[in-house]
C-alpha cells in the first residue's frame, strides 16, 4: 500500500510553503487530518487556523489572493465546497483569484465518520463554477505534481483529495502533464475512464481481465476541468463501449464529464460505476467500496458483462 | 469642509444620475453612506492615480456591494474613474450592477453577495499584517448585512489575529428591503455583538463630517483589536422623498423624481 493522497499533499505543501515566501496556507481545525499541520511546523507564520469557519476561511484566502499571494485552503471537501460553495463561487472563482481549495475525505472511503463527511457531490458542484479547474490524483505520486502544478498557475482550483492509504501507481520520477488525459494501459475494444482510487481498481480488474483474453484501454483523468476533450474523443473513437470509473455519484462527475464529450464529438454508449445517486454509511473503507461498487470485482464484472 | 460637502453633493447627484439612467440600482444605501465614504476616500485612505492599481496602499472593501453606485461615483470624484457613470449597469459595460474588480481599477473586491466582503477585507488585513506594512483595510457593511453568519465568523477572526489595521463601518440606517432592521430580523445591539467578539466599537452619527473624521482617526490609534464604526445614517440621505423609507433601497426614481431630487441636492 503506497500513501493516502491526503499524506503526499502534507509533504509537498510543507515543502513548497519553505520554497516561495508568498504560499500561504489555511486550515479550518483539521490540521492533522488534512496533512496541513506539515506546512504549519515548516513555516508557521504563514499557515493559519481559521478554526470551525468555513465560509469565512475561503474569504479570508480570497482576500490574501487579492494581495498577491498564493492561498491553499484545506478542509474536509464536505466542508469546504458544500459549505462554502457560494463563497468559492463569488469570493473566489468570479474574480479569478489564485486560491486552490484542498478537499480531502473526499468520497465514500472516508469510512466511519459516514454520510454527513462523505463528499460525493463535491466534483459536480465544483465543474459547474466557470473558470475554476478539478484536479483528482490517483496517488502520492500525482497528488505532489499536482500540487506543484497548481502553486505554479493563477487561476482557482479544487484538488480533490482521499483520506485512505492506496496502491501507488506512479513513481518520482514520473512526467505528468495534466493538459493530457494519461492512458495506463493501451487495449482495445473496451475504454476505461477512471479517477481517484478507481484507477487503482480499475488496473486490478483489467489484469484480471487479461488473462482471459480481454484487454480494456484504462485511462487516468486527473484533470477533470478543463478537460482534454481532444485526447477523450481519439479514445472514443476507438472502442466500441466505455466504462467511466469514480468515487462519486454518478450525477455531474466524471462520468456526465464524458458524456458531454461524447454527446459533442462522438456518440458511444457509456456505462457509468459511481455512486449510483444514493446515501452510503458508516463502516471500513474498503467494505464500503466493495458494498457499494467501487471495487475491482464492479469493474471486471462491468467489462465481461459487455462480451 | 465645503470642499468635502461639494464632493458628496455631486456624489449624491450621481448617484441618482446613474440609478435614474440604468432604470434600476439600490439607491437608499448608496446615499446613506456618502458621507463616511467621501471623507475616507478624500481625507483618509491613500488611493490615488499612482497606487490605483497596486496593492500595496489601503483598501477598501464595499462588503454590502449594492452601493456599487457610491463606489464609482467616489473613484469618478476623485478622478480616478475612466468609465463613463452613465452605462452603469447598462449591457458591456465594465460598471456592473454589484463591483467586479477585475473589470474597475479601484475597486478592491467583487463583492455583491453579502456577509462575504468582511471576510475578503480580514484576509486582507492579515496579509498586511504578514508583511508588516502600515496600509489600512476598511470595510463598509450594512446593518441588515450583520444578519448573515459570516459577518459574525469574520469579526471572529478579526479579533482573533488582533488586526488593528482593520476597520468596519457599518452603515446603521435601520432599514432592509422587507422594512426595518429590528422587525424583519433583529441583528441589534450591533455595538455590544462586536464588543464581545473582541472590537473597539465607536458610534457616531454617519453625516456629520469632524465626528467621521475623529472616528477614523481614532481607528487608526486603537492597537491589538479591529475597529467597528457603528454609524447612524438616515437610508436615502439627502432626497426628501427617499429618506427613511425602504421601498428606495432597490428602486430607481423615474425622470420627475430624479429631477426633483437633484434640485433637493443642488440647494444643499
Amino acid at each position: 500500500m503506497g500513501q493516502a493522497t491526503r499524506e503526499a499533499f502534507g509533504e509537498v505543501l510543507a515543502e513548497l510553503i519553505v520554497k516561495d515566501q508568498k504560499i500561504v496556507v489555511f486550515d479550518a481545525d483539521l490540521t492533522k487530518s488534512t496533512k496541513t499541520n506539515a506546512a504549519q511546523e515548516a513555516c508557521p507564520e504563514r499557515h493559519y487556523n481559521m478554526g470551525i469557519a468555513e465560509a469565512n476561511m475561503i474569504g479570508t484566502a480570497a482576500g490574501f489572493a487579492a494581495s498577491g499571494y498564493t492561498a491553499f485552503a484545506a478542509t474536509f471537501a464536505m466542508f469546504a465546497v458544500g459549505r462554502a460553495w457560494e463563497q468559492i463561487r463569488n469570493s473566489v472563482a468570479y474574480p479569478q483569484l489564485n486560491v486552490k481549495i484542498c478537499g480531502t475525505h473526499a468520497g465514500i472511503a472516508v469510512g466511519e465518520d459516514g454520510v454527513s463527511h462523505q463528499a460525493i457531490e463535491d466534483i459536480a458542484l465544483m465543474r459547474a463554477i466557470p473558470g475554476m479547474q478539478v484536479y483528482q490524483p490517483c496517488d502520492g505520486a500525482e497528488t505532489k505534481a499536482i500540487i506543484r502544478h497548481v502553486a505554479l498557475i493563477k487561476e482557482p482550483c479544487y484538488v480533490r483529495l482521499g483520506r485512505s492509504a492506496v496502491d501507488d501507481v506512479f513513481n518520482e520520477n514520473t512526467e505528468f502533464d495534466f493538459t493530457k488525459v494519461c492512458v495506463l494501459n493501451r487495449g482495445e475494444r473496451v475504454a476505461i475512464f477512471a479517477t481517484g482510487l478507481m484507477v487503482q481498481a480499475s488496473l486490478k480488474a483489467v489484469k484480471r481481465l487479461q488473462a482471459e483474453g480481454i484487454n480494456p484501454t484504462v485511462v487516468n483523468i486527473s484533470c477533470l476541468k478543463p478537460l482534454d476533450h481532444e485526447g477523450i474523443t481519439e479514445i472514443l473513437q476507438a472502442h466500441e463501449v466505455i466504462v467511466t470509473a469514480e468515487e462519486h455519484n454518478v450525477i455531474g462527475g466524471l462520468g456526465s464529464a464524458i458524456s458531454d464529450v461524447s454527446v459533442a464529438f462522438c456518440p458511444i454508449k457509456i456505462v457509468k460505476l459511481g455512486i449510483q445517486d444514493r446515501y452510503a454509511e458508516s463502516g471500513p473503507f474498503e467494505e464500503l467500496l466493495k458494498k457499494y461498487q467501487l471495487d475491482d470485482e464492479e469493474v471486471y464484472k462491468t467489462v465481461k458483462k459487455l462480451f | 469642509m465645503s470642499i468635502v460637502r461639494d464632493h458628496a453633493r455631486n456624489i449624491r447627484k450621481n448617484i441618482i444620475k446613474m440609478i435614474a439612467n440604468a432604470n434600476s440600482g439600490h439607491p437608499g444605501g448608496a446615499l446613506s453612506a456618502v458621507d463616511l465614504i467621501t471623507i475616507l476616500y478624500f481625507e483618509v485612505m491613500n488611493i490615488n492615480q499612482t497606487n490605483l492599481d497596486i496593492t500595496n496602499r489601503d483598501r477598501c472593501v464595499f462588503s454590502k456591494g449594492h452601493a456599487s453606485a457610491l463606489l464609482y461615483a467616489v473613484l469618478a470624484e476623485k478622478g480616478l474613474l475612466e468609465e463613463d457613470l452613465l452605462t452603469f449597469r447598462a449591457m458591456d459595460s465594465k460598471l456592473q450592477g454589484h463591483p467586479n474588480m477585475n473589470y474597475v481599477s479601484g475597486v478592491d473586491m467583487s463583492t455583491g453577495s453579502l456577509g462575504q466582503g468582511i471576510s475578503c477585507a480580514v484576509g486582507m488585513a492579515m496579509a498586511n499584517q504578514l508583511e508588516g506594512n502600515t496600509n489600512r483595510v476598511y470595510a463598509l457593511l450594512g446593518d441588515g448585512e450583520c444578519e448573515e453568519g459570516q459577518v459574525w465568523e469574520a469579526a471572529m477572526a478579526a479579533a482573533h489575529y488582533k488586526l488593528d489595521n482593520l476597520c468596519a463601518i457599518v452603515d446603521f440606517n435601520g432599514l432592509q428591503i422587507d422594512g426595518p432592521i429590528v422587525k424583519v430580523m433583529n441583528p441589534t445591539p450591533i455595538d455590544e455583538k462586536f464588543k464581545a467578539f473582541g472590537w473597539h466599537v465607536i458610534e457616531i452619527n454617519g453625516h456629520e463630517y469632524e465626528e467621521i473624521r475623529k472616528a477614523f482617526e481614532e481607528a487608526k490609534q486603537i492597537k491589538d483589536r479591529p475597529t467597528m464604526i457603528l454609524a447612524h445614517t438616515i437610508k436615502g440621505k439627502g432626497v426628501s422623498f427617499m429618506e427613511n423609507n425602504p421601498s428606495w433601497h432597490g428602486a430607481a426614481p423615474n425622470l420627475e423624481q430624479a429631477n426633483q431630487a437633484l434640485e433637493e441636492l443642488e440647494v444643499q
